[in-house]
């Protein structure tokens, strides 16, 4: 198949992008989108010019890696990330444009690289049960509803890969925030913790120049996860919760 | 040289809980004063470091990844062992330990397998503690499934993303450490060399991927959690950036590299399609629970799947192995679907494919359920091949997945240098030659939860007094330097053929002659074929663009330079080990029905070998294994 490809381009984060046109011929219909740019890269490479630099690394779709927008779409049409993009679903002559994920959060490094170290950071700020190695009580202590189980893992399914924010018109994070809040509070070894979690998770979001949730659902069409906007609505309950609790000095 | 693996003594069962009780403690005022820098944030590595962290110690994580959450560990599937023995079925410590040496083809270190089975319980109890949502049954207790080689169902997942949720698990207490300040965190950080400091390793050498700046950084003791070498073979079921680079730089640098022949090959990936091919993909193994494996009974069958009447199918494993059935350990069932292929009868393009069936399954319970358990399998397998799985069954094939192999390390996790300590799938201690299911997430989290934290005293306690190391030592400034010219090198050479294309040729070579058959002339001649590879590649390869930037040709090219001279090592152990064992299957060492046949007075030992500079051959040398708890038998799963 033959492709016309529209790639950006941009040399480091200071440097101004730009739209570059490549030919892509003679791909295989079954090779995946990036092996696709694999092509191209190699036949840039051998005819002396530098490759596109863009991210990928487990290329089955969980590791989260990839951050590119394919004809727009952040992480590319259908489901799952873009490396679970095959050609066999585009059309022979396509134009397709590509560029890396757009927020004011997430730093553009070079060409398709992405700076997403914004989501770690707000990890860092309560994403997690603070719990020591050692101390834990046996598996079986605490039984788990299975609907209660399911619900945490749907909402931990989420592989970390910006696409939400990306997708949105107010480069909201939330899905993200919401997934592992969602994750974390519904399950009672994150009770403890759960007003905190969402009130400093948000709160570290805001800081790091997210915007809020304007209800517009991007982030739940693009999510390769499948997350479910729902997840914004327990953590909007959580995180006034949160506030609250600390305003009126509360101590649970 | 003599290996001292300091195997504590006492019976099996006493030894782990004989060695803690007599273990050297660092008093909590102390650990303050030691650094450890952790390099890789896998499970091994996240693990250690977050509760390394957590006693006290200053730790330094690196992770080439732009986020220690995106380590390898992240896409494993199907599930992690413990003797929790919740079902009743009659499993225990020992029957996990004596599965996983059986497992293994005798050729692991007993004591470090009955300490990894015996801690497998204590892995459950924390990930559960850190909220990983194992998959429920309705009372909400935890579920379980049966995996390769056993009879009991030990196995605890979440739904096909168990090492996801687990690393995320782990990762979200090391971030939880980060966000405290206990723990510095490199990302973008690539290792390319170890320090040593009068022998002791001090130190690490790293190349940021974003700035290309170079720097070193000091400690009292490094852990190396670098995870394997499969995509030395370049199509593996392993993430594009897995590599050889940490552990094969602590190689030259003395470290004994043990075992590299034990290579994993998994019996369910997706076959391959094409030679743009970048990839395998597997399917977890835990679909054999409820899939039958078969192949047409009749040579170039090209009748589609559903034609093929069920008296004209052979399935093949259950024939030859009727008590484990399609749960056979993975090399089995790997060599066996070979075998039906190299007989004619494959199915799919080029005859390189078996059929996995859940046809029956579906049938029996509904595609809802079994929809729940293995969805995202299905998609993954319908996305990638075009074909739905619910109508016909999947095409599958062997690919490498794990390698056994790895840096040796005595019963405390440390290498022949001292203050090197290798954690996880880097090092070679638990899984023999052969790993059975379920069993790498269990050895990572065991090595950085409950072994490490146990054992890094006996080194630290020897580190008392003595001027603190610094990045300023002559050693530190002659190794950055070695450093610097390597990447010069390659920037250097100017060639014209693409990175991608030596290691799809070092691969080719390596899945032709040392791959699931191996034989003397294949290794010989394949260790020419990499040494003339390896001389095009210094000669001819294309590495554009500069060493002061973002990068990505020349951080491939420096990791396929280390496999292209790492693979060598891996066929001159293949070719010494003139046996069959697990994963490393010599044609010439067969039983009469074509199973693996060892020869235990010869080669019941581990293989060690030690690098005697560039262009000699290394030195091996042999770890005797002594067996005192178990018999050596001949494996039988039929």
């Amino acid at each position: 198949m033959n492709f016309h490809l529209r790639l950006w381009r941009q040399d480091s984060k200071a440097a101004d992008g730009r739209f570059e046109d490549i030919e892509a011929r003679d791909i295989p219909a079954e090779c995946s989108f990036l092996e696709m740019l694999d092509i191209v890269n190699n036949r840039l490479v051998v005819s002396g010019q530098e490759p596109v630099s863009f991210e990928s690394d487990c290329r089955e779709g969980i590791c989260g890696t990839c951050s590119i927008v394919i004809n727009g779409v952040p992480q590319g049409p259908g489901r799952g990330a873009a490396c679970q993009v095959y050609m066999r679903k585009f059309a022979e002559g396509d134009t397709i444009t590509v560029e890396p994920f757009r927020a004011g959060a997430f730093p553009i490094l070079k060409d398709l690289v992405v700076d997403r170290s914004a989501y770690d950071r707000i990890i860092r700020a309560g994403g997690f049960i603070d719990e020591h190695t050692g101390g834990a009580p046996d598996a079986s202590a605490t039984p788990i509803p299975k609907p209660v189980a399911d619900a945490a893992m749907d909402a931990a399914a989420c592989i970390g890969c910006g696409a939400c924010a990306a997708a949105c018109p107010n480069s909201s994070a939330m899905l993200f925030v919401g997934a592992k809040v969602t994750h974390l509070n519904l399950l009672p070894q994150g009770k403890p913790e759960a007003k905190k979690r969402a009130r400093m998770m948000v709160r570290a979001m805001e800081a790091e120049g997210f915007g809020n949730c304007s209800n517009y659902y991007a982030c739940e069409a693009v999510c390769p996860a499948n997350v479910s906007a729902s997840v914004i609505a327990k953590l909007n309950r959580d995180y006034i919760a949160g506030e609250f609790a600390e305003a009126v000095g509360a101590i649970d | 040289m003599i290996l001292d693996a300091k195997i504590p003594p006492g019976p099996i069962e006493k030894k782990w809980t004989s060695f803690k009780n007599n273990a050297k403690l660092i008093n909590p005022a102390n650990k303050r004063k030691f650094r450890v820098i952790v390099v890789g944030t896998g499970l091994a590595g996240s693990s250690a470091a977050a509760t390394l962290a957590e006693l006290g110690y200053q730790v330094d994580s690196f992770c080439f990844h732009d986020s220690p959450r995106r380590a390898h560990s992240i896409a494993a599937q199907g599930g992690i062992n413990a003797a929790k023995n919740y079902q009743n079925d009659g499993d225990s410590v020992w029957r996990l330990f004596y599965d996983t040496i059986k497992g293994g083809d005798f050729r692991a270190r007993e004591a470090n397998v009955y300490r990894l089975a015996e801690v497998s319980g204590n892995i459950i109890d924390q990930c559960v503690s850190q909220g990983v949502p194992f998959a429920r049954e309705y009372g909400g207790e935890l579920a379980n499934r049966s995996f390769g080689g056993a009879q009991v169902s030990r196995t605890f997942y979440a739904k096909g993303q168990t090492g996801q949720q687990l690393l995320l698990g782990a990762y979200s207490a090391l971030s939880n450490q980060i966000g405290l300040g206990r723990i510095t965190m490199h990302e973008n950080s690539e290792m390319l060399d170890l320090v040593l400091v009068d022998g002791h390793a001090k130190g690490i050498v790293v190349r940021n991927l974003i700035t290309g700046a170079i720097s070193s950084h000091a400690a009292d003791t490094v852990l190396l959690c670098t995870g394997g070498y499969s995509n030395a073979y370049y199509l593996s079921t392993n993430a594009r950036g897995s590599n050889v680079t940490a552990t094969w730089r602590a190689y030259k640098r003395g470290a004994l590299f043990a075992n590299p022949c034990y290579t994993q090959i998994h019996p369910t990936c997706i076959p391959v399609a094409g030679d743009y091919q970048s990839k395998l993909t597997l399917m977890s193994e835990s679909l054999r629970n409820d899939g039958r494996v078969w192949v047409p009974k009749k040579k170039g069958d090209n009748r589609a799947p559903g034609e093929i009447p069920e008296d004209e199918r052979d399935y093949y494993l259950e024939r030859k192995y009727p008590s484990y059935g399609n749960l056979a350990p993975r090399d089995i069932s790997s060599r066996s679907a070979k075998e039906v292929c190299d007989e004619g009868r494959g199915v799919g393009p080029g005859g390189l494919g078996v059929y996995l069936d859940l046809g029956g399954a579906i049938k029996r319970l509904g595609k809802h359920v079994i929809e729940e358990r293995y969805g995202n399998l299905f998609e993954m397998y319908g996305n990638i091949t075009g074909e739905n799985a619910y109508e016909r069954p999947m095409r599958i094939f062997p690919a490498l997945h794990y390698t056994m192999g790895g840096l040796w390390v005595d019963y405390n996790l440390m290498s022949n240098i001292p203050g090197l300590h290798v954690l996880g799938e880097a090092n070679f201690s638990d899984h023999g030659a052969n790993r059975l299911g379920a069993s790498a997430l269990m050895q990572g989290l065991a090595d950085g939860y409950f072994v490490i934290p146990n054992t890094l005293g006996e080194y630290l306690s020897t580190q008392f007094g003595g001027s603190k190391v610094s990045t300023e030592l002559p050693e530190f400034k002659k190794t950055e330097q070695e450093v610097r010219e390597r990447v010069n090198m390659l920037l250097s050479v100017k060639g014209c053929v693409p990175v991608d294309e030596f290691h799809r040729q070092l691969g080719l070579i390596l899945w032709d002659k040392c791959g699931m058959a191996r034989d003397d002339a294949g290794l010989r001649l394949a260790i020419n074929e990499i040494r003339a590879l390896r001389d095009r590649f210094w000669k001819e390869v294309a590495v554009p663009g500069t060493g002061t930037d973002l990068n990505q040709s020349l951080e491939r090219a420096g990791r396929v330079a280390d496999f292209l001279e790492f693979g060598e090592l891996l066929c001159l152990d293949a070719l010494t080990r003139e046996e069959s064992c697990g994963g490393h299957f010599r044609v010439e060492h067969q039983t009469p029905d074509g199973e693996a046949l060892r020869h235990d007075d010869k080669f019941a030992s581990v293989f060690a070998w030690r690098h005697q500079g560039d262009g000699n051959a290394p030195e091996l040398v042999k770890e005797p294994l002594q067996y005192e708890a178990v018999h050596l038998a001949t494996r039988s799963y039929k």
